[in-house]
């Protein structure tokens, strides 16, 4: 202080980025608010809290990037390759930058193409026709190169290659005890293999963006999921100094992960649109959307583990290969190597190149995959060891991560979900044999645990004001994916402050506000919120200043509640929240306070369990979920009303991935043939069951100022797990490939039925 | 292959590509290119949806009670008109065939996907768009029931669920679940918010008896 300011402190935390584990170095607090206590009464926390922008939605007023439409806007459109593997010889654009209506027209400079829909050059024209009849007007001459996006056919020996260094990756391990003591102690071993479809995000709101440019100035709305992100990223490959790009994102419809990045597309619309000097929109078409912007990988996994009589795990050995086309296949390990008890461990994982778009993270990245394979292996090794499936996780629960040789867990609140989930399905009514309903439409009960991150982390900037009229403005560069992140804000602001919650204007999505992270990994809501409550608390603080003379008391003795500042002791002796705003003689008070890291010495995740019942067709092999239970452990839930939501809409995506939807590549052309909604399927209201969330009640007693953890991912996790396993108990036959269609469930059937 | 066109609408592209490539040479990069005289809306709401400068014909649109003369395109479909000629972007287009039900709109009270509807078909009928739902400031119930009981996640399919639901709703004020299920299937929703869909529906359903 000697020197007339301060060197504030900075830490760097570690957290679970879409299950990769990234560092965060911020600035940090000297201190922050007192964890709320549990017992505590809130009135907006935690209770079921309509969307504070559902008006805008429900209206038809929200702008979606989609939306944008500007005066003098151009349409611009990618030239993508129609060949998987090919060298570009020579393009010739001199056709289509003749053709009348065009505007601009770029070449990306590709010499080679290794996937169907892989960008070589783009266009902008006065509409969106016109562009496309530019595209057809360029002329690439290609040499076509052999190719394969088949995983297995990438694997022979003498495939196709699309990497240089061969199409299997060198394994990722990782390892601890040793597997060949642990299967010694076993009293029994499984080896099972599990295989696993790609999944396509297929956005409701295709990815998109519109540049326009301001002189030395551009901004950009785009769909993205990473406001802050998108700027910094087109910043530098552009080599823009940052403060000249602008990337706006009010609304954005759904991204599930595909939106985290920068995109050629939306490098290719800021480019178009200074050549032609007017505003560019590129919005993909749905094809493109289907095989350009990322998939979830496709899995072959094999899982060997053992067990002692009483169900003690001694041993897993889990190996995959996953299909990450281009790009890595992820990992999908996570669950095999930290849910369940099990001191000898070793995971070997492969990334399988095939001549397909390069997958990206995808809700949950890799878990779903994991849970796949790892909770119908539990379930076959408890019927070998004679237990119950349920019995057997509750053995081999542990309250460390590493499969209980880690760090102990900052809360764990599974063993509530397997108790509440099983008891509202009605665990016991479960078939005792599997298969031994009597008829041919029979059903069946099963379950699947859930783990992931969501610990949310520090480096939430922003704007906080109080205005002299009570109103509170927040200003941060966080975005709204759909999980109601406007809503959540407000609500932390206004229970901190003891006011309405209409009073609290919220304004995200957006790179001019102070720099927020990206909404991947389930964090969004746990790094944002705590940082939202300690700028509240320390306007709270400045107001009491004011307050205090006010009341003729000490503003350390002052409180709020029900949109009034009183005294603590003496609840009578108030001033009403507005009547003290007015006071505010600078016209506003401001924070920019922000929260602390995260505590070391824990290791932090979500959990949950769901329990699905099914009932089989064995004479169609059609499957119907009856009815589906999702308990879910995430410390504090903010908002009851959209926690739900997303445990629901995640079941439903599982629900999807468990029986729909599958990415199906033609061989002979590399092309993917169901790249729309007709024919990649997704459930309909129809196919959706009764899905009943079980949020459990607690509060992480460490983590944050809330106690809270993240809840958008961990939904997705467990529920196509759940499923399978319920078919398992309804038929008494083991289908361990996804998408469970009715052939491959008539298929099984017929294979016991010879067995 | 490109289409024929205006001959008169081409020469004005040509003069405009020339600019173009002069104004890139110079490495003047203007916004003078953009021939925005050839945009030939007569509704006040004049945008930037430009012309492929083939034969228009002008419809008459009565868009929630309001009167529109518009020259679209025979190959144009509503739901462009309405996003691109009127700036009614609240009607979404997700598929762009049929299958998902985000542009549904009402016309002459029947649930329409606007996105394989020609706007020409739509001459003189009475189109309702989300737009339109709310009256004097005040939400349709069936808008206040999504926002109640949160029936959204990312609320890019949401004019169109609740469009499909008013209609549903006025043909059977008194659904069961299984109705609501079926009267919304034509809508999907990848967010997989259909359970709190299916709340909203019979929340707006209990209002009207109300």
């Amino acid at each position: 202080m000697t020197r007339g300011f301060k060197i504030p402190k900075r830490v760097t935390t570690e957290i679970d980025f879409e299950g990769e584990v990234i560092k965060i170095d911020a600035e940090v607090p000297e201190q922050e608010p007192e964890p709320i206590p549990e017992d505590k009464k809130l009135n907006i926390i935690g209770k079921k809290v309509p969307r504070i922008n559902g008006e805008e939605i429900v209206t038809g007023k929200a702008k979606y990037a989609f939306d944008i439409n500007l005066p003098g806007m151009l349409y611009g459109k990618v030239l993508r390759s129609p060949h998987p593997h090919a060298n570009i010889l020579n393009i010739d654009m001199s056709k289509a930058e003749k053709h009348p209506g065009v505007r601009a027209v770029i070449n990306l400079n590709k010499k080679n193409v290794r996937y169907v829909g892989e960008e070589i050059a783009a266009v902008a024209a006065v509409n969106e026709e016109i562009a496309e009849e530019a595209l057809d007007l360029i002329e690439v001459e290609y040499e076509k190169l052999p190719f394969v996006v088949n995983i297995n056919r990438a694997m022979e020996p003498g495939a196709p290659r699309v990497s240089p260094d061969g199409n299997i990756s060198k394994p990722r391990t990782r390892e601890r005890g040793n597997i060949e003591d642990g299967f010694k102690e076993a009293d029994v071993v499984l080896e099972r293999t599990y295989k696993t479809q790609v999944e396509v995000h297929n956005c409701a709101e295709v990815h998109g963006s519109v540049a326009k440019w301001d002189g030395e100035k551009v901004t950009v709305w785009d769909t993205t999921q990473a406001t802050h992100g998108v700027r910094r990223s087109l910043a530098k490959t552009l080599q823009l100094p940052e403060s000249n790009v602008r990337v706006i994102n009010h609304y954005m419809g759904g991204g599930f992960g595909s939106k985290l990045g920068l995109n050629v597309h939306t490098v290719a619309a800021v480019n178009l649109s200074k050549i032609a000097g007017a505003p560019v929109k590129i919005m993909l078409t749905r094809k493109e959307e289907s095989y350009c912007v990322g998939n979830r990988p496709g899995t072959i996994q094999t899982l060997k583990g053992g067990a002692k009589k009483d169900g003690t795990i001694t041993a897993f050995h889990y190996k995959s290969h996953n299909n990450g086309g281009v790009g890595s296949g992820g990992s999908n390990a996570s669950p095999i190597w930290d849910m369940y008890q099990c001191p000898n461990c070793l995971i070997e994982e492969s990334s399988v190149y095939t001549n397909t778009d390069a997958s990206r993270p995808m809700r949950a990245p890799g878990y779903p995959q994991g849970t796949f394979s790892v909770d119908l292996f539990l379930d076959e090794l408890a019927e070998n060891l004679g237990m119950d499936p349920l019995e057997l996780r509750r053995k081999n629960y542990t309250t460390k991560n590493r499969g209980g040789t880690g760090t102990p867990y900052s809360s764990k609140g599974l063993d509530k979900c397997y108790e509440l989930g099983a008891q509202r399905i009605g665990w016991n009514r479960r078939n005792k044999k599997p298969g031994e309903g009597k008829g041919p439409i029979k059903r069946g009960i099963g379950m699947a645990s859930e783990i992931w991150g969501g610990s949310g982390g520090p480096g939430t900037q922003l704007d906080f004001r109080l205005i002299t009229d009570g109103v509170v403005e927040i200003r941060c560069g966080t975005q709204d994916i759909g999980t109601g992140t406007y809503t959540i804000i407000a609500q932390v602001a206004a229970e901190e402050l003891g006011i309405d919650i209409k009073d609290i204007k919220v304004m995200i999505g957006d790179s001019d506000y102070p720099r927020s992270g990206s909404s991947g990994g389930s964090n969004t809501a746990a790094s944002v919120c705590p940082a939202i409550r300690a700028a509240a608390a320390d306007i709270k603080g400045k107001l009491f200043a004011i307050a205090g003379p006010l009341l003729g008391e000490n503003p350390e003795e002052l409180d709020v509640g029900e949109s009034k500042i009183f005294v603590r002791n003496n609840k009578s002796k108030s001033i009403s929240f507005k009547e003290a705003c007015k006071q505010i003689t600078e016209g506003m008070l401001t924070s920019n306070e922000t929260r602390g890291p995260n505590p070391k010495g824990y290791a932090f995740s979500t959990f949950g369990a769901h329990f699905s019942e099914v009932e089989v067709n064995t004479l169609t092999g059609k499957v119907k979920v009856i009815r589906h239970v999702a308990a879910h452990e995430s410390g504090r839930s903010i908002n009851i009303l959209t926690s739900e939501n997303q445990i629901q809409g995640g079941t439903v995506q599982g629900l999807s991935y468990a029986f729909f939807e599958q990415r199906i590549m033609d061989e002979q052309t590399g092309k993917m043939i169901n790249s729309n909604y007709y024919d990649y399927k997704t459930p309909t209201a129809m196919d959706t069951p009764q899905i009943e969330p079980i949020i459990i009640d607690s509060v992480d007693p460490v983590l944050n100022n809330l106690g809270m953890k993240g809840l958008g991912e961990p939904p997705r996790i467990p529920s196509h797990a759940a499923m399978a396993n319920a078919i398992y108990n309804a038929i008494g036959v083991w289908i361990r490939e996804l998408p469970i269609t009715p052939d491959k469930v008539l298929a099984a059937l017929e294979e016991r039925k010879e067995g | 292959m490109p289409k024929k066109r205006d001959k008169k609408i081409d020469k004005k592209h040509q003069l405009s590509r020339r600019s173009f490539l002069k104004g890139v040479g110079s490495g003047a990069v203007t916004a003078a290119v953009i021939p925005s005289s050839i945009a030939a809306i007569k509704a006040k709401e004049t945008i930037s949806f430009q012309e492929t400068g083939v034969e228009k014909e002008v419809v008459n649109l009565i868009i929630n009670g309001r009167t529109y003369n518009v020259e679209v395109e025979a190959r144009e479909i509503l739901a462009d008109t309405l996003r691109k000629r009127l700036n009614l972007t609240g009607t979404k287009i997700i598929c762009g065939q049929g299958a998902c039900g985000a542009c549904t709109v009402l016309v002459d009270g029947i649930p329409i996907y606007s996105c394989i509807t020609l706007t020409m078909d739509v001459n003189n009928r009475d189109i309702t768009t989300i737009e339109g739902l709310a009256s004097d400031g005040k939400l349709h119930p069936v808008q206040e029931a999504f926002i109640e009981k949160d029936g959204m996640q990312c609320g890019f399919c949401t004019s169109g669920q609740i469009m499909s639901a008013v209609a549903l709703l006025k043909n059977n004020p008194n659904p069961a679940l299984e109705e609501v299920k079926l009267g919304m299937s034509g809508n999907l929703c990848r967010c997989g918010a259909y359970p709190k869909i299916f709340e909203s529906v019979l929340a707006a359903a209990e209002k009207g008896r109300r």
